[in-house]
């Protein structure tokens, strides 16, 4: 892909040299709906191999992780109350957490959406007379889609987390909230490595191979330089503590390290919904994330800070404090739960739904079923793939039992499912089904009528089995057959048994 | 064992009810051999749950009200599956809710109270694991999400079929992940769906069971389906099917076929 871009502004063609590897275009607009991603994806067979044994595996480590802490139960219960408490008085958390940050020398700054707090960030390193951002991964900058945002004003923003490098080089998006590079394999990152890392800095060594800590290596290196020429550090915030004015980032590379206290401005983009009320709240949630997310006991690093110390590390910071369709989630009684995730991926891990097709097929940047929840609540419902996620997933309840803040990811998509209905009125094959069918279970007899109609089906159609038809039956029937109604239904046999039994006959020997 | 005084209502469900008739006849006959008197009210439809999980809850609501008109009276309401259960106890009181209707919450909350699955009713209430049951086959159990994540039927079904005599049961492998049925999933997102169920049908092939076992007949339509689909040779059956039957049976039909129920789900 080629790393420039033709802009044509009025008559004059100006060429402006892209900073970063373009990754492909989020148009909601016309983006297919679920369904139909899921499709391509399922015959991607590295990806599917891949998803299995990436999920399998993280799966499994974190039963065995979640095992040792015998109140568990009690830390996911602790969890969501804090996080209820939090969203029940965000005003008032938002407030103090502003003034704890001023009072700790960082500067405060408020973002309605996503194009307000891209503006933000442009300004201050504009200011600081800077053309280029060093990153530390981080999803609220993904759901703002700060780097293409910066891109169009002339900063670069490198991504530093390895598997981001990984998205970011091979002009890709992220497909999993924490392991954004779950879809490649060592083989495919070392050849995204050798085709675009010379492009855009250090080139990778000569002979790399696909071996792990080789291809780490190389990453390394191409990010060194980076890291110390920096002037600028983009974050995210793992929680932002209203009481004492300190934000927490939790890694697994050091990387995040390097950003927090290399360059002389960092500016943090955090959801408001990150905020928690007290330090000590922070022990539960250091419990429930590192073993619900990679399932370790604790994730390899920590950073916290408070404002600025003068002498030690950046000597600016900057806090975005953004809602981006936030307050609108909050509004709702049933949905405003989705606010409570701290991006774990638990969920992720072990949907099935996820494991078969992966991250892309939502369309979203939180994929899983914790992206079927939020991502129609922060976007809305008007496009079709929003439409479709709240039905990407077989409410099996997997998600539910593993989420370390109880979000209860079935109920919710249920109301969501209920919402796009409601939304969406204009008439249609579903609707109308629907319709006939809430009808007909209103009353026994009526569903005894339509039950006449299938003992008639079973008894014309030939064959035990009904099997592949085309048409929309093929839905079901492309790959299952169906057993062909019975000519008999439990309501008719047992009213013959009723009539038999008064009739003085034993009635028993059909039972 | 504690036999209730009352009449246990039979809850069939619209899907075994239409298509699935052996799956009721099966829980009739076992309830009725442990002692109990079992009636099947006319009136009785469906739990409503493919409105409800679609997003139609106006069009599920006749469904709950017919639920607590047709069996408010009786001591039990039992039903072989573990989802259509789940979903009185779990969704009826949420769309009576929504719909701010105190008095039917109020029947709605007391009805819920009384709702249970067979294998809870047979367990809990009758206080029997041991049913009398004789099936001389090699099954592996489907646990089903819903009987297992929201109606919480817990180890039930694996305490029965423990008891069967002549019965071998093989672990399912992965039996706690979802088949891929989900209801309308089944047919709002076919390609998924039969994903989730490929992998599913190859744990239930990987055990060399002559019979896959399970609480609830939509998943079984569904595995059933691709089992049928590729001649695997595998058949489905209910629970309540299997707990019916007893050596007297093989008896009688000696030389005969011994299963009636078989074939595509």
């Amino acid at each position: 892909m080629s790393p420039e871009r033709t802009e044509t502004v009025q008559d004059t063609t100006v060429v402006h040299e892209r900073r970063t590897p373009a990754p492909p275009p989020v148009t909601l607009i016309g983006m297919p709906k679920f369904p139909k991603n899921a499709k391509k994806e399922l015959a991607n067979s590295q990806l599917r191999t891949n998803l299995r044994h990436a999920t399998t595996t993280i799966r499994n480590k974190r039963v065995k992780v979640v095992q040792e802490l015998p109140h568990w139960e009690d830390l996911r219960l602790a969890g969501e109350a804090i996080k209820n408490r939090t969203l029940r008085h965000l005003d008032t958390y938002l407030l103090q957490l502003e003034a704890s940050l001023t009072a700790n020398g960082a500067i405060v700054h408020w973002a309605n959406d996503a194009a307000e707090a891209n503006q933000i960030v442009i300004d201050i390193t504009r200011s600081k007379g800077a053309d280029e951002v060093v990153k530390v991964k981080s999803m609220a900058t993904q759901e703002i889609d700060l780097n293409e945002a910066l891109e169009e004003a002339g900063i670069a923003a490198w991504e530093t987390d390895l598997a981001e490098l990984i998205v970011q080089l091979g002009h890709d998006r992220p497909s999993h909230i924490l392991v954004p590079a779950i879809h490649r394999n060592r083989s495919e990152v070392r050849e995204i490595f050798l085709e675009e890392m010379g492009r855009y800095g250090t080139p990778p060594p000569e002979g790399l191979t696909d071996d792990p800590a080789m291809l780490a290596g190389a990453a390394r290196v191409h990010l060194r330089n980076k890291f110390l020429r920096a002037k600028v550090a983009v974050s995210g915030a793992n929680f932002a503590i209203a009481d004492s004015g300190t934000l927490v980032v939790v890694e697994s590379e050091g990387n995040g390290r390097m950003c927090l206290t290399l360059p002389d401005t960092l500016i943090s983009i955090v959801g408001i919904e990150k905020t928690l009320p007290t330090f000590a709240d922070l022990e539960v949630f250091m419990q429930l994330l590192p073993r619900s997310s990679t399932a370790e006991r604790m994730n390899p690093y920590t950073s916290m800070w408070s404002g600025v110390r003068e002498g030690d590390g950046p000597q600016e910071v900057h806090v975005v404090l953004v809602d981006n369709g936030r307050t609108k989630v909050l509004a709702d009684q049933v949905g405003r739960q989705a606010l409570r995730c701290i991006r774990c991926s638990a969920c992720l891990n072990i949907c099935p739904v996820y494991e078969r097709v992966g991250g892309h097929a939502y369309g979203s940047v939180y994929p899983g079923p914790i992206g079927a929840i939020l991502t129609p609540q922060l976007r809305g419902t008007a496009s079709e793939i929003d439409q479709s996620l709240p039905y990407a997933s077989s409410l099996c309840g997997a998600c539910f039992e593993v989420c370390p803040v109880r979000i209860n990811i079935p109920e919710v998509l249920v109301h969501l499912r209920n919402r796009v209905v409601e939304e969406h009125h204009g008439p249609s094959a579903w609707g109308m089904g629907m319709k006939v069918g809430g009808w007909v279970m209103g009353k026994g007899n009526r569903f005894g009528m339509l039950e006449k109609g299938a003992e008639l089906f079973g008894a014309v159609w030939p064959g035990d089995k009904v099997g592949p038809i085309p048409g929309p039956a093929s839905a079901w029937l492309g790959a299952r057959d169906l057993k062909k109604p019975p000519t008999e239904t439990f309501r008719d046999w047992w009213v013959k048994r009723e009539k038999a039994k008064r009739s003085g006959d034993s009635g028993q020997k059909d039972a | 064992m504690s036999v209730p005084t009352g009449t246990v209502a039979l809850f069939a469900t619209c899907i075994n009810d239409m298509l699935f008739p052996d799956t009721p006849k099966a829980v009739l006959r076992l309830l009725e051999r442990l002692g109990c008197t079992v009636d099947f009210p006319l009136q009785q439809t469906c739990c409503g749950q493919m409105f409800t999980n679609t997003g139609y809850f106006t069009e599920a609501m006749p469904s709950v009200r017919n639920f607590v008109d047709t069996f408010g009276a009786y001591e039990w309401v039992v039903g072989p599956s573990g989802s259509c259960i789940g979903s009185v106890r779990d969704q009826h009181p949420m769309l009576a809710k929504r719909l701010g209707d105190p008095g039917l919450q109020r029947e709605v909350d007391a009805i819920v109270a009384k709702t249970l699955d067979l294998s809870e009713f047979l367990v809990d209430v009758l206080g029997v694991t041991d049913v009398g049951a004789y099936f001389p086959h090699t099954v592996t159990y489907h646990s089903t999400c819903h009987s297992l994540r929201v109606t919480k039927v817990g180890d039930r079904p694996y305490q029965l079929l423990k008891a069967v005599a002549g019965l071998t049961l093989i672990d399912l492998p992965n039996a706690d992940q979802c088949c891929g049925f989900g209801g309308t999933f089944s047919v709002k997102n076919p390609d998924t769906s039969v994903a989730m169920g490929t992998d599913k049908m190859r744990a239930v092939l990987d055990t060399g069971a002559e019979y896959l076992v399970a609480g609830d007949n939509s998943c079984l339509l569904h595995i059933g389906g691709l089992l049928s689909r590729n001649k695997s040779g595998v058949t489905p059956i209910h629970l309540a099917e299997i707990l019916a039957r007893t050596e007297d049976d093989y008896l009688v039909q000696a030389d005969g076929a011994t299963t009636k129920s078989g074939g595509a789900r």
